[in-house]
């Protein structure tokens, strides 16, 4: 009935109400935009700061970690002395099995030639991820062997993020050295084979992986880690055995003195 | 819009305001990289790395 007088008022009131209701629609569509990007930002954010920032800081605190071990320097190879002084010679009898230590104690290093780059790192009780593996780098196996004993010393790492100690793992070949060091004595392990297993497959750890219900009789080493690289749903898993060991008081092993890691090929031992 | 309103007030002139708006920028950066980023990492599900057996 008021048709007529609607549409009048329609033509002079309606046209600013409905401007100023898509101001409001505006607004609230520009701000929730910025909400968006801003998350989109942070999220990115969280991104660069797990795959690089974690590196940063796991590098310089695991280099700190062996800064501070204050071992016995190794004896400076004599270049022109004789072969002896030189590299370290493999001493015979029983190696030296340290105590295993508590929980998240460094008590050794690990250095592996063929990741030409990469520092010395840290080896340390325990494998949790909060209090070992984040902020130490490697861990071993609490219950495994210690280095040099009869069993397998197994250790755990990241292999990406957090200083990833074990990034290069899959570069490893069959009769690759993998140096342990500690406070009395170099261990020169060398690999003897490798696998992928899914997580729950622990008997790779186990005192002989092969059989793990036999009796352990080899010194052996067991290195784990995630695979594939960014992801935690399978394990790279590799497998070695002590060649020989030496003082620490003398000379660093060969391995690590030769300015070429290749090494020859042994048979897989497992 | 919440952006502008930020611009519109903060203070001073223009490259002043430029300075505050980076050290807000960055000091947000710092305190994710510091605090909430290293709290919220491990309830992300692709952190959930160790099994109950190897512990």
């Amino acid at each position: 009935m008021t048709a007529v007088a609607q549409r009048s008022r329609g033509a002079t009131v309606a046209a600013p109400r409905r401007g100023r209701g898509r101001r409001v629609l505006l607004g609230v569509v520009g701000v929730l935009g910025e909400l968006m990007i801003t998350a989109g930002v942070l999220l990115g954010g969280f991104v660069v700061w797990q795959l690089w920032w974690t590196d940063v800081e796991g590098d310089r605190a695991q280099a700190e970690l062996v800064e501070e071990l204050d071992w016995v320097e190794p004896i400076a190879p004599v270049a022109a002395g004789p072969a002896e002084l030189a590299v370290a010679v493999p001493a015979g009898g029983e190696p030296p099995v340290p105590a295993e230590p508590g929980h998240g104690s460094t008590f050794a290093t690990m250095i592996v030639p063929r990741w030409d780059g990469e520092p010395e790192r840290p080896v340390s009780q325990g494998v949790d991820r909060a209090t070992v593996l984040d902020p130490l780098g490697i861990g071993h196996y609490p219950g495994t062997a210690m280095p040099g004993a009869v069993g397998n010393f197994a250790v755990a790492a990241h292999r990406t993020t957090y200083g990833k100690p074990f990034h290069r793992i899959a570069e490893l070949v069959v009769g690759d050295p993998v140096v342990v060091r500690t406070a009395d004595a170099w261990y020169v392990y060398r690999v003897t084979d490798h696998e992928i297993v899914t997580p729950s497959n622990v008997d790779v750890i186990a005192p002989e992986p092969a059989d793990p219900t036999a009796d352990p009789t080899r010194r052996l080493i067991t290195l784990t880690t995630c695979h594939p690289m960014f992801s935690a749903r399978e394990r790279y898993i590799v497998h070695g055995e002590l060649d020989y060991w030496a003082p620490a008081s003398g000379p660093a092993p060969a391995e690590l003195t030769q300015a070429d890691p290749t090494v020859p090929a042994q048979d897989g031992g497992a | 819009m919440m952006y502008g309103w930020l611009w519109r007030h903060l203070p001073g002139p223009t490259w002043f305001r430029a300075v505050l708006a980076l050290a807000a920028a960055v000091g947000v950066a710092v305190l994710c990289f510091t605090t909430v980023y290293p709290a919220i990492a491990p309830l992300m599900p692709f952190n959930d790395t160790t099994v109950g057996e190897e512990q």
